[in-house]
C-alpha cells in the first residue's frame, strides 16, 4: 500500500470534514441552547446548496463569496422561524418538536424536489480540478478554498459566543436557563438569535460544500443524520467538539470509501458512532453534566 | 377480557362493535384500490401500536423501528425464497432476529444510560448500519432488492400468506385489533404500571424497586417481536424487499407518525392516528391531481404542512380530543 496515497486520502477527509463540522456545529449550537432537536438541519444545508448554486449560475458568484449574503439571509431565516413556529415548541416533549421540524424537513425538501427536480446540480468551478502540489502529495484547491472557509466562520463564532456580551449572554441561557432569566436576560430573543446563528453556520457550510458535492434534494437527510452523528461523536455543547468530529467523520469516510466502497463510508460512522456513545457517552470533547 | 370489556363506555362498545362489523364487512362493497388503502391502514395502527408500547408507555424513543419491520420480512422471505420455508414458520424466525436485534440496542441503550435524542440516534444508527449491509450482501439480494415469486396455482395457499389482497385485509384487520387489545391488557398489567413509573420518573421507579433495566428490556423485546410482525405481512403482501425501503428512516418515521397524531401512549392512537394519516397522503394524491399540481413532491409538501398543523393544534394527538368530542371519557383510569 504507497503510503502518500493513504495520506493524500487522510488529507482530502480532514478537509471535507471541516466543512461537515461547520455544519454541525450549527446543529450543535442550537441544540445546545435552545434544547431543540432540528431534525431539518441538512435540509437547510441543502437549500444554501441550491442558492449557492444559483447564485454561481445567474451572477457568476464564487461560493467562497456567496456564503456571506446566504449567511447573512439563513440567519433571518432562523430568526423569523424561531419567534414565530419553534419557540412555542421549546421545553415540549421530544417527540413533538420532532414530529414539527420533520414536517418541515418533508417540506422543505418536496419543496426542493418541485422547483428543482431530482437531478444533481454540479458547479463547475473554474479552479474545479485543480490541486496543489506538496511533494508525493496532491491537495484539491476547492476543498482547501472550503475547509478555510469553514474554519473562518468558525472562528467568527468562537470569537462572538466568547468576547461578546450578547454571546456571553447566550452561553449563559446554555449553562443555566432559570438562572438566566433571573438577571433579566431577554430569552426569546437570545433563542431567535442562536437559532438564527445556527442556520448561518449551517447556510455557509451549504455554501461551502458546493464545490465538493453536486446540489441535490436527496442529500439532506443523510446530512441531517450526518450532523447529528458528528455532534454527538464530538460531544454536544462542545464548540470545538463539533469540528474534531466533523473531521474524524470526514477522515472516517474517505478511509473507507478508500478501503472499501464508497457506498460503504456510512456503515463506518455509524460504527464509530455506537462506540463513542458506549465508551465516551458525553462525547470526544463534550463535557459530563 | 371481560375486565378490559368493562372499562369501555358503554357509547364506546356500541361504536367498537359497529365500527369493527363494519370493518369485517367493508371488503364486500370496497374495491381493489379502497382495499389496498386499508391494508396499510391496518398495518400502520398494528406497527404503530407496537412502538406506542415502547415510547408512549415505556418512555424510550425509538426512530429505528424499520429495522424491526425490514429483519422480519426479509428473514421470513428469505427462508421462503431459498428453502421453501413458509411465513407461518419463518415468522418466528423473523421475530428471533429482530427480537435479537432489539436486546442489542436495549442492552447497550439502557446499560450504558444512553437516553432521550442519544437513544433515538443510537436506534437510528442500527437500522442505517443494517440498510447499508444489505445493500452490499449478494444473498440478500443487494440494493437490486428480493423479489418473490407470484406463483398463482400457489395462490389458495393462505398459510404460506399466497393470496389476493383480501387474505392481507383480514390479515392486517386481525393483527390490529389483536396489538390494541395486547395494549390495553399490558397497559393494566404489573408491567404497563412499571412502564409508566419508569416513563415519568425513573429515579424515583428505582426508588420504589423498580428494575428499570428490565422493565424497559421488555418493552424493546415485546415491540421489536411485534414490529417483526408486520414485516413479514408487507414483504408478502409486496413481494418485494429493498434495503433502501425497508429499512430507511423514512419507513421508521411513517412507524411513529400514526401513534403520535393519534395519540401517544393511549390504546385507540395509533389506530385513529393510522385511519387519519394514510388516507390523508391518499387524499392529497388525488388533490393535486385535481390541481392539477404534477410536480414530483406537491403532495408531500401538504403532507408535511398538515403534519406541523396538527402537533402545533393537538400536541397530545387527536384520539384524547376526539374521546372527549364523543364523550368517551374512561370510568375509571
Amino acid at each position: 500500500m504507497n503510503l502518500a496515497i493513504v495520506a493524500n486520502v487522510v488529507i482530502q477527509g480532514v478537509l471535507t470534514g471541516l466543512v461537515y463540522g461547520l455544519m454541525a456545529l450549527g446543529l450543535s449550537v442550537i441544540f445546545g441552547v435552545v434544547r431543540v432537536v432540528n431534525f431539518a438541519h441538512g435540509e437547510f444545508a441543502v437549500v444554501a446548496m441550491y442558492a449557492a448554486y444559483l447564485l454561481f449560475v445567474t451572477l457568476g458568484l464564487d461560493p467562497i463569496v456567496a456564503l456571506l449574503p446566504i449567511a447573512a439571509a439563513f440567519f433571518l431565516i432562523g430568526y423569523v422561524l424561531q419567534t414565530v413556529l419553534i419557540n412555542r415548541f421549546v421545553g415540549r416533549a421530544e417527540h413533538e418538536q420532532f414530529i414539527l421540524l420533520v414536517g418541515l424537513a418533508i417540506v422543505i425538501v418536496n419543496g426542493l424536489l418541485m422547483i428543482f427536480g431530482p437531478d444533481a446540480r454540479p458547479t463547475n468551478l473554474s479552479y474545479s480540478f485543480d490541486s496543489y502540489a506538496i511533494g508525493p502529495l496532491f491537495v484539491d484547491k476547492a476543498r482547501v478554498y472550503a475547509a478555510v472557509g469553514a474554519l473562518v466562520v468558525a472562528a467568527a463564532l468562537f470569537g462572538f459566543f466568547r468576547y461578546t456580551a450578547t454571546g456571553t449572554a447566550i452561553r449563559a441561557c446554555a449553562d443555566n436557563l432559570t438562572g438566566a432569566a433571573v438577571v433579566g436576560l431577554d430569552i426569546r430573543r437570545l433563542y431567535a438569535l442562536t437559532f438564527g446563528l445556527g442556520l448561518a453556520c449551517v447556510g455557509a457550510a451549504g455554501a461551502l460544500m458546493v464545490p465538493i458535492a453536486d446540489a441535490s434534494p436527496l442529500l439532506s437527510q443523510a446530512f441531517t443524520l450526518l450532523a447529528f452523528t458528528i455532534v454527538i461523536i464530538g460531544g454536544l455543547g462542545s464548540m470545538a467538539g463539533a469540528l474534531v468530529g466533523g473531521v474524524a467523520i470526514g477522515v472516517s469516510e474517505a478511509l473507507a470509501s478508500f478501503f472499501t466502497a464508497p457506498s460503504m463510508k456510512s456503515m463506518f460512522s455509524f460504527a464509530l458512532l455506537v462506540a463513542v456513545l458506549v465508551l465516551r457517552p458525553h462525547g470526544l470533547m463534550g463535557r459530563r453534566t | 377480557m371481560r375486565d378490559l370489556w368493562s372499562a369501555v363506555p358503554r357509547r364506546g362498545r356500541v361504536i367498537l362493535v359497529v365500527w369493527i362489523a363494519l370493518l369485517i364487512g367493508a371488503p364486500a362493497v370496497l374495491d381493489r384500490y379502497l382495499i389496498s388503502i386499508f391494508i396499510l391502514i391496518f398495518y400502520f395502527a398494528y406497527v404503530g401500536q407496537a412502538w406506542n408500547l415502547m415510547m408512549g408507555f415505556a418512555g424510550q424513543l425509538s426512530l429505528g423501528h424499520a429495522l424491526y419491520a425490514g429483519l422480519g420480512g426479509y428473514v421470513a422471505a428469505m427462508l421462503w425464497f431459498y428453502f421453501g420455508i413458509g411465513p407461518w414458520l419463518g415468522v418466528f424466525a423473523g421475530i428471533a432476529v429482530a427480537v435479537a436485534f432489539g436486546a442489542a440496542i436495549g442492552w447497550l441503550g439502557f446499560r450504558f444510560g444512553i437516553e432521550g435524542v442519544y437513544f433515538a440516534l443510537l436506534t437510528i444508527a442500527f437500522a442505517e448500519f443494517t440498510r447499508i449491509a444489505f445493500d452490499n450482501m449478494a444473498f440478500t439480494g443487494g440494493a437490486g432488492g428480493l423479489f418473490l415469486l407470484y406463483d398463482a396455482q400457489r395462490s389458495h395457499e393462505w398459510w404460506n400468506l399466497r393470496g389476493g389482497p383480501l387474505l392481507f385485509y383480514y390479515l392486517g384487520l386481525a393483527l390490529a385489533v389483536g396489538a390494541a387489545i395486547l395494549t390495553a391488557w399490558l397497559s393494566r398489567s404489573r408491567i404497563g404500571y412499571q412502564w409508566l413509573a419508569v416513563r415519568e420518573d425513573q429515579q424515583a421507579a428505582l426508588a420504589l424497586g423498580i428494575d428499570a433495566f428490565r422493565v424497559k428490556m421488555i418493552a424493546v423485546l415485546i415491540s421489536s417481536g411485534m414490529t417483526a410482525i408486520g414485516g413479514v405481512l408487507l414483504a408478502f403482501y409486496y413481494n418485494n424487499l429493498f434495503p433502501a425501503q425497508a429499512f430507511d428512516i423514512g419507513r421508521s418515521i411513517e412507524i411513529i407518525l400514526a401513534p403520535i397524531i393519534g395519540g401517544l401512549g393511549t390504546i385507540f392512537g395509533p389506530i385513529v392516528g393510522a385511519f387519519i394519516l394514510t388516507p390523508l397522503g391518499e387524499g392529497l394524491i388525488a388533490l393535486t391531481a385535481i390541481l392539477g399540481i404534477n410536480a414530483p413532491g406537491a403532495k408531500a409538501v401538504f403532507y408535511g404542512l398538515t403534519l406541523m398543523a396538527i402537533i402545533s393544534l393537538r400536541p397530545d394527538g387527536v384520539w384524547p380530543w376526539l374521546r372527549k368530542m364523543l364523550r368517551l371519557e374512561e370510568s375509571d383510569s
